[in-house]
């Protein structure tokens, strides 16, 4: 049993370990039956996606138990919000998914704007759903690409690597930056779109489509990429619901849930689009449930790109906002669907100019925890296939 | 069953918790003593919430307050199960039998805050090292490496 | 006399290897820039055919990193078990009319035993370096090896049987036009066997990056991992030269220089399609790569002999 301990206040606090006398790295105690190998893959690997460490115990090539073992990239983020005002922590939401940072700034934004009860400009809304559908196909090209390079087909990594670097020339465009982008704020978004911005998505959009299918074709249409990923980390409906995955790791196994049609956010109720479901839960499923989401993601950005003509340029931000929030006490939740499932952002408020506390409920994070579940009785092979199914941004398990 | 056919059979089932419940921006909000939080769980798990978003603390001086979100798929809905912890004793009762999620996100809860989940399978840190001292998350959390921001408001 | 003629052989044949893996590298980085829509070397000379120049000299004084746990004097030699076989194995190649480096009467069986010494220097190399990575694609590279040597083998048997004669100048000279249709299916498979051989995609698990970082030189660096590299094109330049030659015809085709150069050209193109099919195809899993050995290209292989036996009797 473990007790809890109250930080020892008489005792010194910990300080930063110096590289010459930081203490060995422990070998959890995995159990250790019969003629198994440990193998330890990570943190520093090509295939975890990040920095993840796996403890692998392999019978032969055979996974017996993988244990992820994750906080290499905690950087504490939930901590640090509490030390800064509401604007102050958008740019850390950018570091939480830096494979899709337009999320984070959006589910932050909700709960803030939950929390002070400020009201959003359509034309804003409408500009959301464009940048966040455009990252959600920049977001599943990095995991589609690295799906064929996990198994060795690393050109499929440069075609999809192609597309994502067209979705994010139109964010530099947008707002100068292509990777931590803090373009939504609490109240709006940062910018107006650029002259001829629209022309150009609409360009991306009606081009997307048809490298999609390309992509289809000979990477999920090639034989020995369907024997590796057809019937590998087989995950199904049930443990997908009770272990709390989202996003396309639970529609792959059937899930019939996203957000943006069940519990509809934002303006998506008045775009017309598809869910992509998978029915066997394999990574095959998981995968191509993403490059059918990136086609329908162009149908909604058409859609909303139409719409955005109503509204008066200009109207980005809601009216009266102050410099400077300090919300009635209480607190909010708010979650969108991102590229990886349901990401939500639990604020809680003191009154003051700083979030009290800001809890950030990962979907990767939750993804990430099925790894032992769906590896188990796979190959060493099938192990990293599997992981990078799961679709893990380390800057968002860790936080 | 919709949010509001729920509210009615939550406030019969819990009757001296009827004023605490109540609907915020569509979701429930329900909060139980600390010793009832399992078998309030379990009763909402059977009411068809089968997705446990998420579990986590806030620390209000005295007392950690413990919030899990529940998820339905079938009602579309979702709802906050609060309750409250004493700081020199926090323990409770952990979910993780009723859902699978719980298992990191409690050991999470734990690794941040200290509480200790009575019932569950592995309970370790999961984001710092074991040899961590204290729980960051917590409000009195002291660190060499915090530089607090000056006041300046 | 023939010891310093030898030791010359030998110094030939390895600056052939050597300057055959630096173009090597460089083809290959554009052909798999073509397939990736990039552009590959452009830097360093004219499309960057100066860019392996560079590099070779950059290896060249790279730190010579030893693992303090490896077993050191097998790591350090392991990279030349590996080489030195690929580099004898060149050797037997008919490059000419009744010429060949070594002009053995068993070069056939020669050429097919000596790349698979190569896999000891492998199993060295992964046991000496003292990582699971590193052993498990020891064990991988092993076992498919020694599995695919069967059909290559095989393979290579049929036109053995057909020329009736294992000195591959005779082999050269009996060969016939015809051979090339009846003996396709024997090349495909010596093609894709020998493609498991040398490692590459989508047959390279023994060095799958995703899985096992480098394989079994995941500890090299500097010139012991360009060694590995060397051995690696070539085996890659050897197999294509060697099936350019007794299943292709070689310099049959036409007479004197210019049966040389369509030779080495038919050579140049069965290493585009090694790379081409590398670049394309992923990877295959290790119980994948075991069925197709014995269940699709040994009972092709032994086809394929049988039929040329059986045609041999009918000449």
């Amino acid at each position: 049993m473990i007790e809890p301990q109250d930080t020892p206040t008489d005792q010194a606090a910990p300080v930063a370990p110096d590289l010459d006398c930081a203490p060995d790295v422990v070998m959890p105690e995995v159990i250790h039956e019969g003629d198994t190998t440990i193998v330890n893959i990570g943190p520093s690997h090509p295939s975890t996606h990040g920095v993840c460490r796996v403890i692998v115990e392999l019978d032969g090539e055979i996974v017996k138990h993988a244990e992820p073992v994750i906080g290499h990239l905690h950087r504490g983020i939930e901590k640090m919000a509490e030390n800064r005002t509401y604007l102050q922590v958008v740019p850390l939401t950018d570091r939480l998914d830096y494979v899709g940072s337009m999320y984070a700034n959006w589910a932050y934004c909700r709960a803030v704007e939950r929390l002070a009860g400020i009201r959003v400009p359509e034309r804003a809304e409408y500009i959301r759903v464009i940048v966040c559908e455009l990252q959600r196909i920049a977001s599943h090209m990095m995991a589609i690409g690295p799906a064929g390079a996990d198994t060795g087909a690393t050109s499929a990594f440069m075609y999809t690597f192609w597309q994502r670097e067209l979705v994010v020339d139109l964010f530099e465009s947008l707002c100068g930056a292509r990777l931590t982008y803090n373009y939504v704020r609490p109240g709006g978004v940062s910018f107006d779109l650029p002259d001829g911005w629209i022309e150009k998505c609409r360009e991306f959009v009606a081009q997307h489509p048809a490298a999609m299918l390309e992509i289809d074709r000979f990477l999920f249409g090639n034989v020995i990429f369907r024997a590796r990923t057809k019937g590998i980390g087989v995950l199904d409906a049930d443990d997908a619901v009770s272990w709390g995955a989202s996003g396309p790791v639970a529609r792959g196994s059937g899930v019939d849930w996203d957000l943006r049609r069940d519990d509809p956010y934002s303006v998506y109720p008045r775009f017309d689009f598809s869910i992509p479901v998978g029915s066997n839960g394999d990574v095959y499923d998981r995968t191509r449930v993403r490059l059918w989401e990136a086609i329908e993601s162009c149908r909604i950005i058409s859609q909303a790109l139409d719409g955005l003509a109503e509204f008066e340029p200009g109207t980005i931000k809601a009216d009266g906002m102050p410099r400077l929030l300090a919300p009635r006490p209480g607190d909010a939740y708010d979650h969108i669907e991102s590229a990886r499932g349901s990401l939500g952002v639990y604020l809680v408020s003191d009154g003051s100019v700083r979030p009290y506390r800001m809890k950030v409920r990962s979907p990767a994070f939750s993804n990430l925890a099925l790894l032992p579940l769906v590896s188990e009785g796979y190959t060493l092979s099938d192990l990293v296939v599997i992981l990078g199914s799961l679709d893990p941004v380390f800057g968002e398990v860790d936080r | 069953m919709d949010i509001t056919e729920l509210r009615e059979h939550l406030c019969g089932q819990y009757p001296d918790l009827c004023p605490l419940f109540s609907i915020e921006f569509g979701d429930g909000v329900l909060l139980v003593t600390s010793d009832r939080l399992h078998a309030a769980a379990r009763d909402l798990k059977d009411l068809g919430f089968d997705r446990l978003g998420m579990v986590t603390a806030v620390d209000y001086g005295e007392e950690f307050e413990l919030v899990y979100r529940l998820q339905s798929r079938e009602m579309r809905a979702g709802i906050f199960v609060k309750t409250r912890v004493p700081r020199d004793e926090p323990t409770i009762d952990s979910v993780n039998d009723l859902w699978a999620a719980a298992n990191w996100q409690e050991r999470e809860v734990y690794d941040m805050f200290g509480i200790v989940f009575d019932g569950h399978p592995d309970l370790r840190r999961i984001l710092l090292t074991d040899d961590w001292v204290g729980y960051p998350l917590r409000k009195d959390y002291e660190n060499p490496t915090i530089i607090r921001r000056p006041d300046y408001l | 006399m023939t010891f310093l003629w030898g030791l010359l052989w030998g110094l030939a044949a390895v600056m052939f290897i050597a300057g055959g893996a630096v173009i090597g590298v460089w083809w290959e980085r554009k052909v798999s820039a073509r397939i990736q829509m990039r552009l590959g070397p452009q830097q360093i000379g004219p499309a960057g055919v100066l860019q392996m120049v560079a590099d070779v000299p950059k290896l060249l004084f790279k730190e010579d990193i030893v693992p303090d746990n490896a077993d050191k004097p097998i790591f350090r030699y392991a990279p030349m078990a590996v080489f030195a076989p690929i580099a004898m194995s060149v050797a037997v190649i008919p490059f000419w009319a009744g010429w060949a480096p070594l002009d053995s009467t068993v070069g056939m069986v020669f050429y097919l035993a000596f790349p698979s010494i190569g896999v000891l220097g492998i199993l060295l190399s992964a046991w000496a370096s003292h990582n699971t990575l590193a052993t498990i694609g020891g064990m991988r590279a092993a076992a498919q090896m020694v599995s695919y040597e069967v059909p290559r083998s095989l393979a290579v048997l049929s036109v053995i049987i057909l020329a009736g004669s294992l000195q591959p100048t005779e082999v050269m000279e009996a060969w016939q036009w015809w051979w090339v249709p009846l003996t396709f299916v024997g090349f495909l498979v010596y093609f894709i066997a020998s493609i498991a051989e040398m490692n590459r995609g989508p047959f390279d698990l023994p060095e799958a990056e995703s899985e096992l970082v480098a394989g079994y030189f995941s500890d090299y660096s500097g010139f012991r991992w360009a060694i590995f590299m060397m051995g690696e094109y070539g085996a890659l330049i050897s197999a294509s030269l060697f099936g350019a030659a007794v299943f292709l015809g070689g310099y049959r085709w036409l007479p004197g220089v210019a049966g040389l150069a369509v030779f080495l050209v038919l050579a140049m193109v069965l290493i585009t399609a090694v790379m081409w099919i590398k670049w394309t195809f992923p990877r295959l899993r290790q119980d994948q790569l075991m069925t197709f050995c014995w269940t699709v290209l040994t009972p092709l292989a032994i086809v394929q002999v049988v039929v040329a036996g059986v045609v041999a009797l009918w000449l």
